[in-house]
């Protein structure tokens, strides 16, 4: 039996019947056309499809669309406002902070939720809050390096920073 | 990859989840956090016919104090019991296990409840709740510790009880977990907590067995005034751990020793 899944992504209001195993990461993908949430391992562990479902970063390949019912999501496609890129998109360009980028989007949203929760985080807690996600160029170094600059431009640009709450009511 | 084919309900209350628990029998299971239950599913290791879907209720999801005890509501996420300042404050080796369980997104999502009705031989809490004499609080009784994980996967709990509240005595002395791995969100190749309570040492392990192991020798040997390095010794006494990808059964064996001197040492430090 399909079951109605009412969610606001990115601000938008999305209305769909699913069924029960439609995991969350192919909703966005196939239902919703969001395909900047990667799939990556399918096995909980690579963190390339890390979304913010009420601000929280999840993997939404680790959970079910009919458990996301009224929640607030936002993906990849949330964080660019007005034709310019969000302060840590930015910075991992400025920093190159990916080499093939297919980890990227899960590493965003990621480094969003570790910033609101910690908006200036050491080096430790940079690389303690993003062990949830893998890069198999090895470009850690530099995906540091991008959180590092994200986080001081966005502490001297606070109106920037509300990212993870974008979409919400 | 995608699951089988299930049936979905979402339950407003224990009771309303223990009867759609009935309807379907034991085809069922309970979705709490799902970051055991899911991956399982997409391998298609486990089909059940109808998920439970817990998490819309809410007063499962608490922690409160109730004179020396800690009452940990089933659904309460791993990043919550890091966090909580009860916990650190009451139950510290608790809230240092908490965040040490997967990494963010994981703990976001992760229930202490789902933990111990899973009773994975690789879980962190099961290790925790044996040795401090926990209590897993189900609707329709309570159960010891160290009667609840009876094997690997295995626990008494009858397919329409659901776990509710996980009861922890109040320990703040000193502790430490260690868990061995070799990446960061992984779990234990072998994990080894050790707690300082009531004028004694409770040492447990993690993953050498498909039970947590109380190390009851060292927890001896330490009462006769043995050196952490000379107790620590009888770590392995009696274990037959298997061996899989990350570890032979000597080298897991090895590693109880090792960690169980580093444990209580590095209690001692604090």
């Amino acid at each position: 039996m399909k079951h109605k899944v009412a969610t606001t992504v990115n601000g938008r209001r999305h209305e769909h019947e699913v069924e029960p195993r439609l995991l969350l990461v192919h909703h966005l993908r196939d239902n919703l056309g969001l395909t900047g949430t990667h799939i990556g391992c399918d096995t909980s562990q690579c963190g390339a499809c890390t979304i913010l479902v009420d601000g929280k970063a999840v993997k939404s390949c680790t959970m079910f669309a009919v458990q996301a019912e009224g929640k607030s999501l936002t993906t990849i496609e949330g964080m660019a406002k007005d034709g310019q890129l969000h302060p840590i998109q930015q910075a991992f360009w400025d920093e190159h902070g990916l080499q093939c980028g297919y980890c990227t989007p899960g590493f965003i949203m990621a480094a969003a939720y570790l910033l609101e929760q910690n908006p200036n985080p050491t080096e430790d807690e940079i690389r303690k809050g993003l062990e949830g996600n893998l890069c198999r160029c090895t470009g850690y170094v530099n995906i540091i390096k991008a959180v590092q600059t994200a986080a001081k431009t966005m502490s001297t640009a606070p109106a920037r920073k509300t990212t993870v709450t974008a979409g919400g009511n | 990859m995608i699951p089988a084919a299930f049936e979905y309900a979402r339950a407003s209350s224990v009771e309303e989840a223990s009867k759609l628990l009935n309807k379907y029998g034991e085809d069922a299971k309970v979705l709490a956090g799902g970051h055991s239950l899911i991956p399982l599913m997409r391998l298609r290791l486990a089909q059940p016919k109808a998920l439970i879907d817990i998490n819309g209720i809410k007063d499962l999801d608490h922690i409160k104090e109730d004179g020396h005890k800690l009452r940990i509501g089933a659904l309460t996420r791993h990043v919550t019991i890091q966090n909580s300042k009860v916990v650190h404050e009451k139950l510290p080796l608790l809230a240092e296990v908490a965040g040490e369980v997967g990494d963010n997104q994981v703990r976001n999502m992760g229930t202490m409840g789902g933990v111990v009705a899973h009773a994975d031989a690789a879980g962190d809490y099961p290790t925790i709740a044996l040795i401090l004499d926990a209590e897993i609080v189900t609707n329709q009784r309570t159960i010891a510790a160290k009667d609840f994980f009876k094997d690997l996967f295995t626990t008494p709990l009858a397919a329409d009880e659901i776990v509710t509240e996980v009861v922890f005595p109040v320990a703040n002395g000193p502790h430490k977990y260690i868990k061995f791995r070799r990446r960061l969100f992984d779990w234990a190749i072998v994990g080894v907590a050790a707690q300082k309570m009531n004028g004694g040492w409770r040492i447990g392990l993690t993953n050498v067995g498909p039970t947590p192991v109380r190390a009851n020798a060292v927890e001896e040997a330490l009462k006769t005034g043995a050196k952490p390095e000379e107790a620590a010794q009888h770590a392995s006494d009696g274990l037959d751990p298997a061996g899989d990808l990350r570890a032979s059964p000597e080298y897991k064996k090895h590693l109880a020793r090792v960690l169980t001197k580093r444990a209580i040492q590095q209690a001692q430090g604090q």
